[in-house]
């Protein structure tokens, strides 16, 4: 084991593990800073790897933007602070079962495949601001701009859904779901959703 | 470094991807389990990068435009996430059941809906 190994090896260990508690702590807003040790170790993960720009983009993106968009959206649906119980589905046995088979196949899979083979590190092309632009900027210059006319179709279609008085929900006369705010949940409504 | 190593973590990662987006009940959550899974398919990326050594840089490239797709991704979902919440004041996705196909399910949109003139509209 070089160095290199554990540190990389320490890194998966905080990736796994803050993951692990991302999708199973019961508190929603430390699911988003869960989270944020996620996304902060994967792009360790990706220095250690020589992805040096997709790392500084990693923390930028996801820590810097998209965390704050989850936790904007946790606050804006009032999702409560404190613990919920109910925060995993009556299935959550049969999501166990299944991400356990998923993870057998893949990890079974990829030791049958890739045992032994290393990669080089020292010979690697260190992937920087300036390299990664030349690569994009020469091979990739048409993917590039499909690209960005994907994301400003998608922000705009964002603006639109999210605008509070939509011209659309407004004519399109009343909701298929009349507004329930006021009207109290029965109890007999959980029991039933359960069978 | 053996290639093992970010392959199997990035397995791991997507395995526990799957699971947050089975078994979370707040569709918020069930978005963290998608993000998940497209930073277990980033690191896979990555480590091929470094292991073919690409003069083009493939894989990182294309790690860009994945985190490009999902911001787009998380911009439009967290909206329509907004708007179920508007709608129903709630975004249980469990309780999330206009499109069953089953009568139980009807019968709890009816009761959920709560005023007669929208029963019709749910049952259509």
């Amino acid at each position: 084991m070089t160095a290199i190994e554990v540190l990389f090896g320490l890194l998966g260990l905080v990736v796994v593990g803050s993951a692990l508690l991302v999708v199973t702590t019961t508190k929603l807003v430390h699911a988003a800073l869960w989270l944020v040790v996620t996304l902060g170790a994967l792009a360790g993960c990706y220095l250690l790897l020589a992805a040096e720009f997709v790392a500084w983009v990693q923390v930028l993106i996801y820590v810097g933007a998209v965390v704050v968009l989850l936790l904007f959206a946790l606050m804006l649906t009032r999702a409560p602070t404190g613990a919920e119980a109910a925060a995993t589905t009556g299935n959550r046995p049969l999501a166990a079962v299944v991400a356990a088979l998923v993870a057998g196949a893949l990890v079974a899979t990829l030791v049958a495949g890739f045992t032994g083979v290393r990669i080089d590190l020292d010979h690697t092309l260190v992937g920087s601001a300036g390299s990664t632009g030349t690569a994009i900027f020469t091979s990739w210059v048409l993917p590039f701009e499909v690209l960005s006319v994907l994301l400003l179709a998608a922000l705009i279609g964002a603006i639109v859904l999210s605008r509070s008085s939509s011209p659309t929900l407004a004519r399109g006369g009343p909701t298929p779901i009349g507004p329930s705010q006021g009207h109290p949940v029965p109890n007999a409504e959980r029991s039933g959703d359960d069978q | 470094m053996s290639v093992l190593f970010p392959l199997v973590v990035a397995a791991l990662l997507f395995a526990i991807g799957v699971y947050g987006v089975l078994a979370r009940r707040n569709a918020v959550l069930v978005l963290m389990g998608v993000e998940l899974m497209l930073n277990a398919v980033n690191l896979n990326l990555v480590a091929f990068d470094a292991y073919l050594r690409d003069v083009v840089h493939s894989g990182q490239v294309l790690t860009l435009f994945v985190i490009a797709i999902a911001a787009a991704e998380i911009g439009l979902g967290l909206a329509i996430v907004l708007m179920v919440f508007r709608s129903h004041r709630h975004i249980d996705v469990d309780r999330l059941r206009e499109l069953s196909d089953s009568a139980a399910a009807d019968e709890a949109i009816a009761r959920d809906a709560g005023t007669p003139t929208c029963a019709p509209g749910s049952g259509a």
